[in-house]
């Protein structure tokens, strides 16, 4: 097995919360509490969750827009977790991140050429033809007119914003590209042309990404292996094909269910699992395995006992007391880590709770 | 009698840029107990249409014409106030952002009683029982307790579930939900979906749904309505729309959305271009600068606005394309490319 | 809430002990690093007239050769529980709050401030009642029909309230009434009348000051309300309460102004601080015998204690102004109670 582009291990966040006349920390919210997944080159991985789940905390982590509390970020070899600015910058050139709102993220005061040129003097490098010639190769790669060099942010589109956001991340070739939420802003329409257009980037240019989102059926037609975070942890990690098709994680399921069909017909037929009430808040999360408080399948240990993360299946993680679509104990090599080993081991799939 | 009718309704903004025509001829009925999906992208006009028909199209000088029927009377001629009296009462709204949408500074509680006692002469005493029995009839754990929070100590989910319970507290005849759960996260989704259907057939309500989201029409809707540039270009049952769609606009957004329910497809169908902008609409069908199918309409397209015009047994299309030609290309072009390759 | 109020107490009362010691470093340390001696210090205590070695004893007895550390702790000490001053003619005591003795009139500073208060008091509170009432109105008016003729004279004649000074606006005002146009207010003329005594000649001496004041910070507040109220109208919420069928004034004033009055209630409250501490350009336009006037008088015959008296309590003031509003803005906004 080749090493990973990038190693996240243990990676932990708390953002304290104080209280009282000396703002003594009283506790701290676990944005952030023991994620860990490996990044392949070449890769898209997708991070899903609802929100407080941590999946754009991780993102901002793993770019080093925020310090983490602990754990460890590889990249390409290198321990980056506690790097220094000065020993990030170059590494800033090789991890690059897309953002959500392209009305936001984008200077409104400052050209499309400016915008996307600025990464080349920022870091200072010298390109052939002069940056100009460079910034108009790369808005024609995105799909922009290279004339529109000279307009401003709020002269284009949404869809045309978010390509400018994603020019902007290919100035340098990056290696790694994390991008959070690039297409819930958009129109469905316009969705589906950058949601292409990364694919095409990817092919192209060799790209690997960590996409961050909380629409499934967009992550399950981008990503190569998908990891499901419940408040600040992920509960499921596996490959795209049996995360879809075999959940293991009663919430996977659960979220899996809750996506509404566009298709009239199956909508009597269909069964649903039907989670109670909301995410609990992260400042005070439920004991031991966190999803017990609305799983219909929890029982006593999992109030107690925090279940790991682990590999059930060849490639397929997932962090339950009673995970279904299991394959019976033993009847599958894994891979180093043991199986579970608690009373009875793991129950074989009873099918879902339905409505 | 038809409950709601709409009829050749048409909302402009007079801006410094020129005419904005957010809605441009817009028709449609809707039943007691029926749920209409209004589907669009954004600047489609599916919103500006139902504010208009409560009367809370703002933006100054806007200029509305046309006719709007609901239970025999007509609206757009009526006088403000009378508009005012019946909103509300017999006709509510649900928006998208809870949050935003309920005062910070007031309780739920508060909110929803001013509601009831617009409409109901009774004591705050009685309006707060009725509040209670509201937040308990969506879902909220101990009404009695929560009626005296604030928005923002609500969760998302338990916002919008207030957010129905006050529209719901004067017992409306025509609910409007504008978006109502793209705020949400997924599993709370599903559960107000779940809610707003069986609150719909506890109260019998005419419902309107707006939404982008194709997924969330098609749980709930018996009739959709697809708008683009301000115009319906598309009308039928939820069948009609998702099995048996004739527009080209109406295949670019299957097209478009990755789906759940279906093998992975390699890759997504866009719609090309962007939508237009509602003041410098395009000549002719408005659509055809991004339609894929526009130079099998004989030139027409780019000349001649299109006519909704029936294709079949209520469903409605507006496009230049022959029947039989927009039916072929579904069947044998369109259709196979969003099953699994 | 409880620790919310607490922390906030605590802060008034470090900003206060922060000011004074401002103060006194403005008053005594300065001078000192500027190159006066305890000497020339003591000097103006004990008059020009006095002799190098008077002087001296004085200086020894005010304290002037002692670590500046030590001579404020003396002056903290005054203003908490009193002290006592030896002029040389005998001991004279000075009560807490002890903010020393006039230069000029040997008398102690703060029975004077007290007399000034009611003067100062009733100039603030009655020019603010008058500037929310009709700088909110205007710019909740204004704000609702925007563009309007109205929206556009209001907004010139604020414009004008905000840019003209008071002795200008004050002055015109004196000249316009003492000759009768429209009506004829005599203007107070260094006379005030307590409310107590007789509350028509009260408003009576003050309503000129008033109008003057008031003009100036109603245009502020006109413009201020205007903005708050075009960004709150637009609000989600007011299409919520619209939505629900409520009458437009509810809307606007139950909801729209609500929202837009919290900004404006914090500065409402630094105003009337600060006015409190004296409304220095009114009270010398119309010689009202105020703190604002006390202070200028203190300044032109420099007499050192009576400014520092003026300083301090004028800070208190904008320090209490700041608490209460601080504490009002919880009650207003549920959202603030929160942290």
């Amino acid at each position: 097995m080749t090493d990973p582009l990038l190693s996240v291990q243990n990676l932990q966040k708390h953002f304290p919360i104080t209280k009282g006349l000396l703002k003594r920390q009283v506790g701290a919210v676990k944005a952030v509490d023991g994620v860990s997944f490996d990044v392949v080159k070449g890769e898209t991985i997708g991070l899903v969750g609802e929100s407080g789940c941590g999946k754009t905390t991780t993102g901002r982590l793993i770019t080093r827009l925020i310090e983490p509390t602990g754990g460890k970020i590889v990249f390409e070899g290198h321990d980056i977790t506690h790097a220094s600015q000065g020993r990030m910058r170059p590494l800033r050139r090789d991890v690059q991140m897309i953002f959500q709102d392209p009305y936001s993220s984008l200077n409104p005061r400052h050209t499309v050429g400016a915008i996307v040129g600025a990464p080349f003097r920022i870091q200072g490098i010298k390109t052939e033809q002069g940056t100009k010639k460079a910034v108009q190769e790369i808005l024609e790669l995105v799909g922009l007119n290279p004339e529109h060099y000279n307009r401003y942010p709020h002269e284009f589109s949404g869809g045309q914003r978010q390509r400018i956001g994603i020019a902007r991340t290919l100035a340098l070739k990056p290696k790694l590209i994390i991008a959070d939420e690039p297409v819930s802003a958009l129109d469905v329409s316009i969705q589906a042309q950058v949601v292409n257009l990364l694919e095409d980037l990817q092919n192209e240019l060799d790209l690997t990404y960590v996409v961050i989102a909380h629409d499934l059926s967009v992550v399950r037609h981008i990503s190569d292996r998908v990891a499901v975070m419940y408040l600040g942890k992920i509960v499921e990690l596996a490959d795209r094909k049996s995360l879809y098709e075999s959940p293991m994680h009663p919430y996977t399921n659960a979220l899996l269910s809750a996506v509404p069909i566009p298709d009239p017909k199956r909508r009597k037929e269909r069964e649903r699992i039907r989670l109670q009430g909301d995410v609990p808040s992260p400042l005070n999360p439920p004991p031991a395995c966190r999803f017990h408080t609305r799983c219909w399948k929890a029982q006593e240990i999992c109030s107690q006992v925090e279940p790991p993360l682990l590999a059930l299946a060849t490639g397929h993680q997932v962090a339950c007391h009673f995970p279904e679509n299991a394959p019976a104990p033993g009847a599958v090599s894994t891979t180093g880590e043991g199986l579970v080993t608690a009373d009875g081991g793991p129950a074989a799939g009873d099918g879902t709770a339905a409505e | 009698m038809t409950f709601l009718e709409l009829k050749d309704l048409r909302i402009h903004f007079p801006t410094d840029d020129g005419l904005v025509k957010s809605v441009d001829g817009l028709s449609y009925s809707l039943e007691r107990g029926k749920t209409l999906g209004i589907v669009g992208e954004s600047g489609s006009g599916k919103s500006v249409t139902s504010l208009g028909i409560l009367g809370l199209h703002k933006g100054g000088p806007a200029k509305i014409s046309g006719e709007i029927w609901l239970d025999g009377e007509e609206l757009v001629s009526a006088s403000a106030e009378h508009v005012r009296t019946l909103r509300g009462k017999k006709m509510a709204m649900i928006f998208q952002d809870p949050l935003s949408a309920m005062h910070p500074f007031y309780t739920v509680g508060a909110q929803i009683i001013e509601a009831y006692r617009i409409h109901h002469n009774v004591s705050k005493k009685v309006a707060r029982k009725h509040a209670i029995d509201m937040l308990d009839r969506v879902g909220i754990p101990q009404p009695d307790r929560r009626v005296d929070s604030y928005p923002h100590e609500f969760s998302g989910g338990m916002r919008q579930r207030a957010m129905i319970a006050m529209a719901l507290s004067c017992d409306p005849e025509l609910l409007i939900a504008d978006e109502p759960t793209t705020a949400l996260d997924v599993t709370v989704q599903a559960q107000i979906l779940d809610l707003m259907r069986d609150l719909q057939r506890d109260f019998n309500a005419a419902l309107i749904i707006i939404t982008h989201d194709l997924g969330v029409v098609a749980e709930l809707s018996d009739d959709i309505l697809v708008m683009y540039a301000g115009k319906a270009i598309e009308y039928g049952t939820a069948e009609d729309i998702f099995e048996r769609p004739e527009h080209p606009y109406t295949w670019g957004l299957l097209g478009s959305m990755p789906r759940l329910d279906r093998e992975r497809t390699e890759r997504l169908v866009p719609i090309k271009g962007t939508p237009p902008s509602l003041i410098n609409v395009p000549q002719g069908c408005a659509f055809h600068p991004r339609c894929a199918y526009e130079d099998r309409t004989g030139g027409k397209s780019t000349t001649e606005v299109p006519a909704l015009l029936e294709s079949e047994g209520g469903h409605l299309v507006r496009c230049h394309l022959p029947r039989d030609v927009r039916r072929a290309v579904w069947e044998n072009e369109i259709k196979p490319n969003l099953e699994a390759s | 809430m409880v620790t919310y109020i607490i922390r906030r107490l605590i802060w008034a009362a470090a900003m206060l002990t922060i000011v004074s010691i401002v103060t006194f470093a403005i008053f005594f340390l300065v001078p000192r690093l500027a190159g006066a001696t305890p000497e020339s210090l003591a000097t103006r205590y004990v008059g020009r007239t006095a002799n190098a070695e008077q002087v001296k004893i004085a200086a020894e007895k005010l304290g002037f050769y002692d670590p500046l550390v030590v001579q404020y702790g003396r002056f903290a000490k005054g203003i908490v529980a009193g002290s006592e001053y030896d002029y040389g003619p005998g001991v004279e005591q000075c009560p807490a709050p002890c903010f020393g003795y006039s230069f000029l009139t040997r008398l102690p500073v703060w029975p004077d401030l007290l007399d000034r208060v009611p003067v100062t008091m009733s100039l603030a509170l009655g020019a603010a009642v008058i500037w929310v009432l009709a700088g909110v109105a205007t710019g909740v008016v204004s704000a609702l029909r925007r563009g309007s003729f109205f929206d556009r004279a209001a907004m010139t004649v604020a414009l004008g309230g905000v840019s003209l000074p008071i002795f200008f606006t004050g002055m015109a005002s004196l000249v316009v009434f003492s000759y009768g146009y429209p009506f004829e207010i005599t203007a107070p003329g260094g006379s005030f009348t307590p409310f107590f005594e007789n509350p028509v000649d009260w408003a009576y001496s003050l309503i000129l000051p008033w109008i003057t004041l008031a003009f100036l910070y109603a245009a502020g507040y006109a413009r201020l309300t205007r903005a708050g109220m075009l960004e709150t109208m637009n609000e989600d919420y007011i299409r919520t309460a619209r939505a629900k069928g409520l009458a437009e004034r509810t809307v606007v004033l139950k909801h729209g102004l609500r929202g837009a009055l919290t900004p404006i209630l914090t500065i409402f409250g630094l105003d009337v601080g600060l006015l409190l501490g004296g409304a220095v350009l009114t009270e010398s336009t119309y010689s009202l015998p105020g703190m604002g006037k006390y202070a200028i008088d203190a300044i032109n015959s420099q007499d050192l204690p009576k400014v520092m008296g003026v300083v301090l309590f004028a800070a208190f003031f904008v320090v209490v102004a700041n608490l209460i509003v601080d504490l009002l803005y919880a009650v207003v906004d549920p959202r603030v109670r929160l942290s």
